[in-house]
């Protein structure tokens, strides 16, 4: 365990708010102004930067972040160069804020598992999300995770029994991602109404922080959630907002959702 | 972890790499499919089906002329093509709706390349009263026209899928993504032996019905086992289907046949058995075309169910231990077998099926006379009239194809 999740969660809860955890792909529109994109989401108050490192077949994501995978790959951007050049750069400019790596599978196999999570360490990842990797297929790399000191973060979904959920939270690294929709990434109009009971099972679970992720994008859904939740993923919509206007718009939506989730 | 199951491996490949909203439909599928197989009432109407609909068994058909031609071994013509809907693809999609009808579901995706398996599953969702969409490479909807339409005439919707390649891996990925949002009434009639576990194993079962009737065909016709059994591989399910029932038969030799589109060093081609790496493509650890940074490669064949860039775990496994032995047939070949084939047998294969068409010479010289070759005739080449006429007017009779 890096800890630093842990740490940033706390100071959250410290003063009275559900942590923002916030996505951006690495590499959209290229290397060097995703970073002002990954910074902007730190001025604007996100507690965990979730980098995403871009897939050619992007299961899990539906078509802003799929969108925005395309456009990272045409600039160039690779796991390594990521590492190389997008996280050591963030860290420097925002060197309180946890970065965790949101990537397939595949990405990781090829650059090598060991080689990934060491040098992942090295330049500060405190964790990873890799959501086409459920906990039957997860346990080797998780063990070379444990021993690099990057927590893998696991995911639960809606369709997930209730023993399935309490045995994802009770393993869990760094925080558990609840899914809140059966569904790819992307804004929802409407979250599911059984999500806030779901919450509550897992967090009675889990020995560490359980967040709300897919879908949300609004500061009112925050605020609904964070009665049942110690923080709320928000993806699609910053990707969308600084594809559109760029890092100040996302910054502007990250203050937005953060007021959100004031308690 | 107390939820754990058997993850379904084939050697180092296989398994379950798909979001966990997908696991628990998986599990599902798994537990149903064992209770199916355990049910001899499932097996028979799987059976009744096949006979009564699908026209099974298909003929072993001893192909003459070639045989002659090629100056070697016997060749026989396991015909798929026969089966209805023109491919072996029916066999599956007979089986897994009719699993899916059993679980209670409501309606069936399904991805399709060459819009074989698209049309198959349209038939059998038409056959039981089954809704049905299919997700199809916007390039692949342009090149399989007559296959677009069949499936929009069977009632099922085609939707075009303009992401990435813009062909059979990109169907596959909007399929499973609308599968993981629509999992609970939904279920996913995937084409190939690939996939997340169980699928491989599915799929693969219910196409084993090839080689099981050849096996008793083959007594009746020779006496014995073939020497050699040959299919082209996309994903792999037709090879699979003709392949697993003699896994366990030494003396059979047995050869899949991938695109080499326009050549293996061109880097144009649907090698993955040949030139793929290891990685995770749609939910299974397997071989896969991709590149240093594990980007998926496009894929490329003149034959859209070959244009894919990865295989099914349980053909990685077999070429990787050797037992199956691993070819290659590049466009042109393949088109040059289908204009052989046509004259010399009066039969045009699909593009996929002449692929394996294309190394049946030097297989049959290989083998030599009194042994006996059979090439598996995976689907008919109505559905490629169109791309095969745009390259031009068929070559004039006595002028070698
Ligand atoms: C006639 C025919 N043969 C072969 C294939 C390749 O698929 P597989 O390798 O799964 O048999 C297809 C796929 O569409 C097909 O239509």
């Amino acid at each position: 365990m890096s800890g630093e999740i842990a740490k940033a969660f706390a100071r959250a809860k410290a003063r009275g708010e559900g942590a923002l955890v916030a996505y951006a792909m690495a590499g959209d529109p290229d290397l060097p102004r995703s970073v002002d994109v990954f910074t902007a989401l730190v001025e604007g108050g996100a507690d965990v930067v979730e980098v995403g490192v871009a897939f050619s077949d992007p299961i899990a994501d539906g078509p802003v972040i799929q969108g925005a995978a395309e456009r990272a790959l045409k600039a160039g951007s690779t796991l390594k160069r990521v590492l190389d050049e997008v996280v050591p750069e963030v860290r420097r400019r925002c060197p309180e804020t946890p970065l965790v790596i949101m990537t397939y599978v595949n990405v990781i196999m090829a650059f090598g598992e060991e080689r990934f999570a060491k040098l992942a360490r090295e330049r500060g990842v405190a964790g990873a999300i890799l959501p086409d990797l459920p906990p039957e297929e997860s346990a080797d790399l998780r063990a070379t995770f444990d021993a690099a000191g990057v927590d893998l973060v696991p995911l639960c979904a809606p369709t997930t029994p209730r023993a399935r959920a309490e045995a994802i939270a009770r393993d869990a690294r760094g925080f558990v991602y609840c899914v809140s929709v059966a569904g790819v990434t992307g804004m929802r109009a409407e979250l599911p109404p059984d999500l806030s009971q779901r919450l509550d099972l897992v967090r009675a679970a889990a020995p560490v922080p359980v967040v709300a992720g897919f879908g949300i994008s609004t500061a009112e859904q925050a605020r609904t959630l964070s009665a049942h939740a110690d923080g709320v993923v928000v993806g699609s919509a910053l990707v969308r907002a600084a594809h559109a206007d760029g890092p100040a718009a996302a910054r502007a939506l990250c203050a937005e959702l953060k007021r959100g989730l004031k308690r | 972890m107390s939820t754990q199951t058997a993850t379904g491996r084939f050697g180092r490949f296989g398994g379950r790499y798909v979001p966990e909203t997908l696991v628990p439909a998986l599990l599902e599928l798994e537990e149903a499919y064992s209770a199916a197989r355990a049910d001899p009432t499932f097996d028979a109407e799987v059976a009744r089906v096949l006979r009564e609909f699908v026209g099974r068994p298909t003929t072993l058909t001893p192909a003459r002329r070639l045989t002659e031609a090629w100056g070697g071994a016997q060749v026989w013509l396991k015909r798929e093509d026969l089966a209805h809907t023109g491919a072996h693809k029916i066999n599956n999609t007979v089986g897994q709706v009719l699993l899916a009808r059993r679980m209670g579901k409501k309606r069936i995706i399904a991805e399709t390349g060459a819009g074989q398996h698209g049309v198959a599953t349209a038939t059998a969702c038409a056959l039981f009263g089954l809704p049905c969409e299919v997700f199809m490479g916007a390039l692949d909807v342009e090149r399989q026209a007559l296959n677009v339409f069949r499936m929009r005439a069977l009632g099922a919707v085609v939707r075009p899928v303009e992401s990435g390649s813009r062909t059979l891996k990109d169907a596959m990925n909007e399929a499973m993504r609308s599968w993981v949002s629509q999992v609970s009434d939904t279920h996913y009639v995937i084409g190939s032996a690939a996939g997340p576990h169980p699928y491989p194993t599915v799929v693969r079962d219910f196409q084993s019905i090839i080689g099981k009737e050849l096996r008793a065909q083959a007594m009746a016709a020779f006496g014995r086992l073939p020497d050699a059994i040959v299919a082209c591989v996309g994903g792999g399910s037709n090879a699979i289907g003709v392949l697993h029932p003699f896994i366990g038969d030494a003396g059979v030799r047995l050869i899949g046949v991938e695109a080499g589109g326009h050549g293996l060093d061109s880097g144009q081609h649907g090698a993955s058995l040949t030139l793929g790496t290891e990685g995770v493509l749609h939910g299974s650890r397997s071989l896969v075309l991709q590149d240093a940074d594990g980007q998926i490669q496009e894929a490329h064949s003149i034959s859209a169910g070959l244009d894919y860039p990865g295989v099914g775990p349980e053909l990685a496994h077999l070429a990787k231990t050797g037992r199956m032995e691993v070819r290659t047939a590049t466009d042109d070949e393949a088109l040059a077998a289908f204009y052989e084939v046509a004259r010399m047998e009066g039969i045009l294969p699909a593009l996929e099926t002449s692929h394996a068409f294309a190394r049946g010479r030097e297989l049959a010289r290989e083998l030599g006379a009194g042994k006996h070759l059979v090439i598996n005739c995976s689907g008919r080449g109505d559905k490629d009239v169109a791309t095969i006429s745009a390259r031009g007017v068929p070559p004039a009779v006595g002028v070698k194809a």
